[in-house]
């Protein structure tokens, strides 16, 4: 059993196999890791720990039951349960609008031509407007008496103003609002990822305008609009005070998020408005990994461009 | 740009006019609202006065708010700059066994909406009494934002060359000396540009503010929330004057963030850390 093979890793003669220390530091652990403790010991303690606390008290309901009995009550009460779908259907289409309508709008701007920052600075603007005042404006704005409905009275479309606010409309308008901004940011950050010599030289090939979009661009583009759809939709999907003051609380817009806070601080039963939460974030999560598999469908090589 | 362009740019660029133009109008709504005298169903109000802002000023306790989103703002901006950026420095010059792990856990906070945590994290500052102070609404902020600073700040620290502070060790740099002489004004764009996004983000910052925050603890958001929520109970002008107040802010904290940041390069380099 003297074989040389079974020996420690090589030390040369004289010197003393390498300390611990050395060998933790080769793979990356060493002192300078200390740093991670305090940012590690935040998140642990003031995002991990608050979710798991949530998720167990959800299972210990305040009105007696077995462990699921808040889950069974938000499921078995239709007034509880429909939120998703009312939620659902104001944040996918929202989120589908604001990907869609910034392909279009970012193809047109990737180059870079004259007043390009101030457009796009006007166009992030309504990020800072955040959504109470976004609210309040779309009230005085889109109101049966706001300019809006004023202009199309006006010029004869109409004859009686439309009810925009204080409904499904109003959220979804201030969904779109808050929420393409930061769709079209992603779009046109993804968008000048892709290098423009490919286009090019499928133009050389003689690919028409559509068909280099829709054989080059796009799909280079599809899995970034995944992910924008992804974001987009987890904003919209936990919209709150514009369901409350644009919206119509008891009734069309009674969003997930209402509930949840209702039942949690209006009604103070936590357990149910953490399961609440729960359930919010597992219908996320659902649609969020839907997105994901069909994006891991895709062409996921390099762009070619500084992205 | 074209002057003369296809139907589709003409057709994109209409929808981009009428976006802006309503919301324009939609702002502008809002500002002329707090300025009028009585403004009820016509084009124009019937008089303007500035009478709002100061029963506004006076009925809401505005400067407390003020006070207040200030400490809570620079308090979390100090704070999670002081925690994470050496969280970042780690990330970024360290390749260790869970580093995917860790930057997961720095991930979800930012992709998961304050409401989701919010609630649950609510609960358990109310539990331990930290609710309700202007300590705990500074806590709750704190929980995107140190993420978002790990993040932001981990590419800036990877573009920085390692062999600079090895040449401080070479001449005989302490550790000290390498963080404050070399490392630190080499960090500053990009603390500067963190700290003004945190900024925005904290003033902005909705949801989680009022799910901490009790009286005497409100932020301008949040009160402008209250005052709109509870509206009838005081003029609508009043409400909208609080509400040019809070955009006045929000966009002169804008401008002076776009000095420092490029939003789409911002997007570009956070891209890099999503799956």
């Amino acid at each position: 059993m003297t074989a040389p093979t079974t020996a420690p890793p090589v030390s040369p003669p004289g010197e003393r196999p390498p300390g611990i220390a050395h060998r933790l530091a080769e793979r990356g652990i060493d002192r300078v890791l200390l740093l991670l403790v305090p940012g590690v010991v935040f998140v642990v303690v003031l995002f991990a720990y608050p979710v798991l606390y949530g998720l167990q008290l959800s299972f210990q309901p305040e009105e007696g039951g077995g462990p699921f009995a808040n889950y069974e009550r938000f499921f078995g009460d239709p007034y509880l349960r429909d939120t998703i779908w009312i939620t659902l259907r104001l944040a996918v289409p929202a989120a589908l609008f604001n990907v869609l309508a910034s392909i279009p709008i970012a193809y047109r701007m990737r180059g870079a031509f004259r007043g390009k920052r101030v457009l796009t600075t006007i166009l992030v603007v309504p990020i800072t407007l955040g959504t109470v005042l976004t609210a309040q404006g779309l009230i005085s704005y889109l109101g049966p008496a706001g300019w809006f409905n004023k202009i199309l009275i006006g010029i004869g479309l109409t004859d009686e103003p439309v009810r925009l606010v204080n409904n499904y409309w109003g959220v979804l308008f201030s969904l779109i609002i808050t929420g393409f901004p930061f769709a079209f940011l992603l779009t046109l950050s993804y968008l000048s990822g892709i290098d423009p010599t490919l286009e090019q030289a499928a133009a050389t090939l003689g690919a028409d305008r559509r068909r280099r979009f829709r054989h080059i661009t796009f799909p280079l583009l599809a899995p970034g609009l995944a992910i924008t759809f992804c974001l987009t939709f987890v904003l919209a999907f936990s919209v709150f005070p514009s369901a409350y003051l644009v919206g119509l609380p008891q009734g069309e817009t009674r969003v997930i998020s209402i509930v949840a806070y209702e039942s949690a601080f209006r009604d103070t039963d936590y357990p149910l408005g953490s399961a609440i939460a729960m359930v919010m974030a597992l219908v996320m999560l659902v649609v969020v990994g839907l997105v994901l598999v069909w994006r891991s469908t895709m062409y996921r090589g390099a762009t070619g461009g500084k992205g | 740009m074209r002057l003369v362009g296809s139907p589709g740019a003409w057709l994109v660029w209409g929808a981009v006019a009428f976006f802006l133009v309503n919301l324009f109008g939609l702002v502008l709504a809002v500002v002329v609202n707090s300025f009028s005298v009585q403004w009820f169903g016509t084009w124009w109000p019937n008089g303007l006065t500035t009478d709002y802002y100061a029963s506004a000023w006076q009925d809401l306790g505005l400067l407390d708010v003020l006070v207040v989103t200030g400490q809570v703002a620079l308090a979390v901006v100090a704070l999670s700059v002081l925690i994470g950026v050496p969280t970042a420095y780690a990330l970024a010059r360290r390749n260790f066994p869970g580093k995917r792990l860790v930057t997961v856990l720095f991930l979800l906070p930012i992709l998961l909406p304050p409401m989701t945590y919010g609630i649950p994290l609510a609960t358990v500052l109310y539990k331990f009494d930290l609710a309700g102070s202007v300590a705990g609404v500074i806590v709750a902020n704190l929980v995107p934002s140190v993420p978002f600073v790990v993040l932001t700040m981990t590419p800036f620290i990877e573009q920085i060359d390692p062999r600079i502070e090895a040449a401080a060790r070479m001449c005989g740099a302490r550790t000290l000396s390498v963080f404050t002489r070399v490392l630190a004004p080499l960090l500053v764009p990009g603390i500067l540009a963190a700290s003004i996004l945190v900024l925005v983000r904290t003033v902005g910052m909705f949801e989680l503010t009022f799910l901490t925050a009790g009286p005497g603890s409100q932020t301008l958001v949040v009160s402008l929330y209250e005052s709109m929520f509870s509206a009838g109970i005081r003029a609508q002008q009043a409400v909208d004057a609080v509400a040019v107040i809070y955009t006045g802010s929000m966009l002169v904290l804008l401008v002076i963030a776009l000095r420092f940041v490029n939003p789409t390069q911002l997007v570009t380099r956070l891209k890099e850390p999503a799956p």
